[in-house]
């Protein structure tokens, strides 16, 4: 095979045996789908990949190591910079394990809001992988309508809390003021429209033959193997395993709400597609349920002006968009946090990659990384 | 003789003139279709509805610094736009677009159209290589591989027709179809005419050799300026000319509808049209096919389809006509 | 008219086969031939044989030539580069050229009157518009010596996958 890399080049010197050798590739971290700034290195024989290696870290920033030099409340921005996809879900995670450290007891509003807001950012989410998933596939309308609707997202993001990416939601002890009443009346003008809109996209994948041939059977994972690999989310439910935070340790207004976690069967990435597509219908039935239920009263506890967690630590996760999202926190009652360690699901996901594509073709490696759905924000964190 | 000469070099260098305009334009239609097909305008600021935007892309593209990469091998890399665009423009010379509208008749004349454009690929591949890219490489390589077995059933799928036209001159075969278009008589050859011709331009669902999310661009990842510039108008260019072809051999030409009255002219550009934006659509619709999986449906599906459409329009020609 | 452009072919046939055979570059070299081929098919168009031209650009040039630069492009150019590019063949090489040189010379004395070439019905491609004089020659004078071409090449086909099927199983 033709070797490109020069160093090589010299060390073989000239030989007239025959063989061949594989080729490398570099795939990231400046490629276009590898969904950020991604390095992998592909070992190919001819177009089938035989080793697959991840090179991450070029989106590191230390956040953990800067969490231990702020105060509880000054992390929460920093937390937007981890899943930058679906930020209040980050948010939620790191108010809602500061929270458990006390017996705060968070008023009904404030819990129902931040389910809803939760839910919003899921759809956010799934919107911007169904999005590029789709686009790396080759199907291009598909990105261009999600992105119309995630506009619609954002747009609500922005009446409710004033920014539209890093939107800082949530507030130890409840949200930082009440939403206003726009919002409200936004979201149910949303969630009125958002299910036709998935019939749209479904329409032009779902049965789509090409999508199918593409997509079944393609970077398939058993149910044991997702297990031992610590894969969460929409990766880990397409085996089958009906495992989803919201159900398993229930938290913020989810006790209330009626939903059904999907499940797929083949862990194929076509299913991760299915389960992903009917997560968002179920989001807009949960957010339909906030709204109907939504309780009136204060939206924040009463708070100490310095927040002081008694020594102690915490694990706490929730269900993030990608899967598995969760703070191990470390207090030594001050006002800066002992110690901050993250549990990103991308990052575990990722880890994933080699066991799906191995056996896989080129075009196979980029249908798997879009379909475990990584931001590599809180990848490196 | 010094006329006959000049008569020919106006004619070409109208044909190539006003291939070179509309090519330019293919691509504001494109935006501006798949736009609309997305929920959006396609191009808007430069001229009344951006319209003059493929002059200011040409522009710019005449502008950009040309970059040939250290490492590849120049004279080739040089060559290789001007190996795509020139076998795309070529072929122009025998494409009958009215009854009296055309640069030359040759009695080989569909052969030639094939001839000329299967040298394309020769272009991609020396791209490929020159670039010194592993994206590049794969590129050129799919893009051969791809080129050469779909080039054989979009030659297969032209035979039928060819059969009951008896002839290979163009102008002939549109002259064979005064009554009826071969499309009606050869439905299976139209169909596998047309998955070929997609296949063969390198456009969705069959745009693996320069399959952006997969390889950057393919082939042409290392070009820049104008010389990426010759690869996107020989691609529209092919387009343009395979859409005459299938005109010409399966919808009559430039024949029209009897009783409306209009030129020949006009009526080799409504179905140009018609085509083209089904190309279009096309690509607006669908995901892309994986490799394996288009080489494949080329020899496992169309290829036996193919060889039993001409045994089939033998056997009726042999018994009926 | 036409003779500008025969010594045009002629030249650029030479010239292109010398460059390509001088070459160390076996991708260069290849290149070079496809533009022999070209000029080659000039040629055979002044001759009045435009299928045998188009032939010459479809099989030899669009066909056979890509998948011989598709194998080219999977080397290390640059071994090869490096390789001796001499192989002591002087003495085979020069008595292969001088029977070659017999051959045209006998050929091109004789020319067109020499019995062998009379029974082959030759002068048919003289006429332009050849395709159909072609087309019922081969299939009727021609027949057998057609189809034994064909199925040489069919067994050849064969051969060829059973050889790569073979090397892929292992």
């Amino acid at each position: 095979m033709l070797d490109v890399e020069s160093s090589q080049r010299v060390e073989r010197g000239p030989s007239t045996v025959p063989g061949t050798e594989d080729l490398v590739i570099n795939m990231g971290p400046q490629h276009p789908s590898t969904h950020g700034v991604l390095r992998v290195i592909l070992k190919m024989d001819g177009e089938t990949v035989t080793d697959v290696d991840c090179d991450i870290g070029y989106l590191h920033r230390g956040t953990e190591k800067i969490g231990e030099n702020i105060t509880y409340t000054m992390f929460i921005p920093y937390t937007d910079r981890l899943d930058y996809i679906a930020a209040p879900s980050s948010n939620l995670a790191w108010v809602q394990t500061v929270e458990s450290l006390f017996d705060w007891e968070i008023p009904p509003r404030a819990l129902f809001i931040r389910s809803m807001v939760a839910e919003l950012s899921r759809i956010a989410s799934h919107l911007l992988w169904l999005a590029t998933h789709a686009l790396d596939i080759g199907a291009m309308t598909v990105f261009l309508w999600c992105f119309r609707e995630r506009e619609m997202v954002l747009d609500l993001f922005e009446r409710a809390f004033g920014a539209r990416l890093t939107v800082n939601a949530f507030r130890l002890g409840g949200l930082f003021q009440d939403v206003p009443q726009e919002f409200l009346d936004d979201t149910r003008a949303f969630i009125e429209i958002f299910p036709s809109r998935i019939d749209d996209y479904e329409t032009l994948l779902t049965e789509n033959r090409i999508w199918l041939q593409r997509t079944q059977g393609v970077g398939v994972i058993s149910a044991e193997d997702a297990m031992d690999l610590a894969l969460t989310g929409p990766i880990l439910r397409s085996t089958g395993v009906q495992w989803d935070l919201r159900r398993a340790k229930p938290y913020a207004a989810y006790p209330f709400l009626d939903f059904v976690v999907p499940v797929g069967e083949n862990g194929d990435v076509y299913d991760r597609y299915l389960v992903r597509v009917e997560e968002m219908r179920q989001s807009t039935r949960i957010i339909e349920q906030c709204l109907d239920m939504l309780p009136d009263g204060p939206v924040s506890c009463k708070t100490p002006r310095t927040i002081k967690p008694p020594a102690g630590e915490v694990y706490h996760s929730i269900e993030n968009p990608k899967g598995e999202f969760g703070f191990y926190l470390v207090s030594d009652g001050t006002e800066t946090p002992y110690r901050v360690r993250i549990r990103p699901p991308s990052f575990i996901n990722l880890a994933g990659l080699k066991k799906l594509s191995v056996g896989g073709l080129l075009a196979d490696v980029i249908a798997i990384i879009g379909s475990i759905d990584i931001v590599l924000g809180e990848c490196d964190r | 003789m010094i006329a006959e000469i000049i008569a020919a070099t106006l004619k070409i260098v109208l044909v190539l003139g006003v291939v070179s305009l509309v090519v330019a334009y293919l691509t504001y239609l494109e935006r501006k279709i798949i736009g609309h097909i997305q929920m959006r305008l396609g191009p808007m600021r430069v001229g009344w509805h951006g319209l003059l935007q493929p002059i200011a892309d040409g522009l710019k593209l005449f502008l950009k610094e040309d970059i040939i990469p250290s490492r590849a091998d120049k004279i080739v890399f040089v060559i290789a736009p001007i190996m795509v665009l020139v076998p795309a423009f070529v072929v122009y010379s025998v494409l009958p677009f009215g009854p009296n509208f055309y640069i030359t008749q040759v009695n080989v004349g569909l052969f030639l159209v094939l001839a000329v454009s299967s040298l394309g690929v020769f272009g991609i591949v020396m791209a490929g290589w020159a670039s010194n890219s592993k994206y590049s490489l794969l590129g050129a390589l799919r893009g051969a591989a791809q080129m050469l077995s779909y080039e054989i059933f979009l030659g297969f799928a032209l035979i039928g027709p060819l059969m009951l036209a008896g002839s290979l001159n163009l102008q002939n075969i549109v002259q064979a179809q005064s009554d009826v278009w071969f499309v009606f008589y050869q439905p299976l050859a139209f169909i596998v005419f047309f998955i070929a011709a997609l296949a063969e331009t390198n456009r969705v669902p069959f745009d693996l050799p320069e399959a952006e999310t997969e390889l950057v661009a393919g082939f042409h990842t290392e070009y820049s300026g104008m010389k990426f510039a010759f690869f996107f108008l020989a691609e529209y260019a092919n387009i343009m000319a395979v859409s005459t072809v299938g005109i010409a051999v399966f919808f009559g030409g430039w024949k029209g509808i009897p009783g409306i009255p209009l030129p020949g002219l006009v009526w080799y550009l409504l179905k140009l049209g018609a085509i083209i934006f089904v190309f279009i659509w096309i690509r607006a619709t669908l995901p892309r096919y994986r490799y394996d999986q288009l080489m494949r449906i080329g020899w496992k599906f169309m290829f036996p389809l193919v060889i039993a459409n001409i045994f089939l329009t033998g056997l009726v020609k042999l018994l009926f006509l | 008219m036409e003779l500008p452009f025969f010594y045009l072919f002629s030249v650029g046939i030479i010239g292109a086969s010398i460059l390509m055979v001088t070459r160390a570059n076996v991708i260069h070299a290849a290149l070079l031939l496809v533009l022999t081929f070209f000029f080659l098919s000039g040629v055979y168009v002044l001759a009045g044989a435009e299928f045998l031209a188009v032939v010459q650009i479809l099989l030899y040039a669009g066909g056979i030539m890509v998948l011989y630069l598709f194998s080219i492009m999977l080397m290390s150019v640059d071994v090869a580069v490096r390789l001796r590019q001499f192989h002591r063949q002087t003495i085979f090489a020069m008595a292969t050229a001088v029977l070659l040189a017999l051959e045209i010379w006998m050929v091109l004395s004789r020319g067109t009157s020499y019995p062998a070439f009379k029974s082959f019905g030759w002068g048919i491609g003289a006429t332009p518009g050849n395709v159909e004089a072609l087309g019922s020659v081969l299939y009727t004078q021609f027949l057998f010596p057609f189809e034994v071409a064909s199925v040489l090449l069919l067994a050849a086909m064969i051969g060829a996958i059973v050889l790569a099927k073979r090397t892929i199983d292992r």
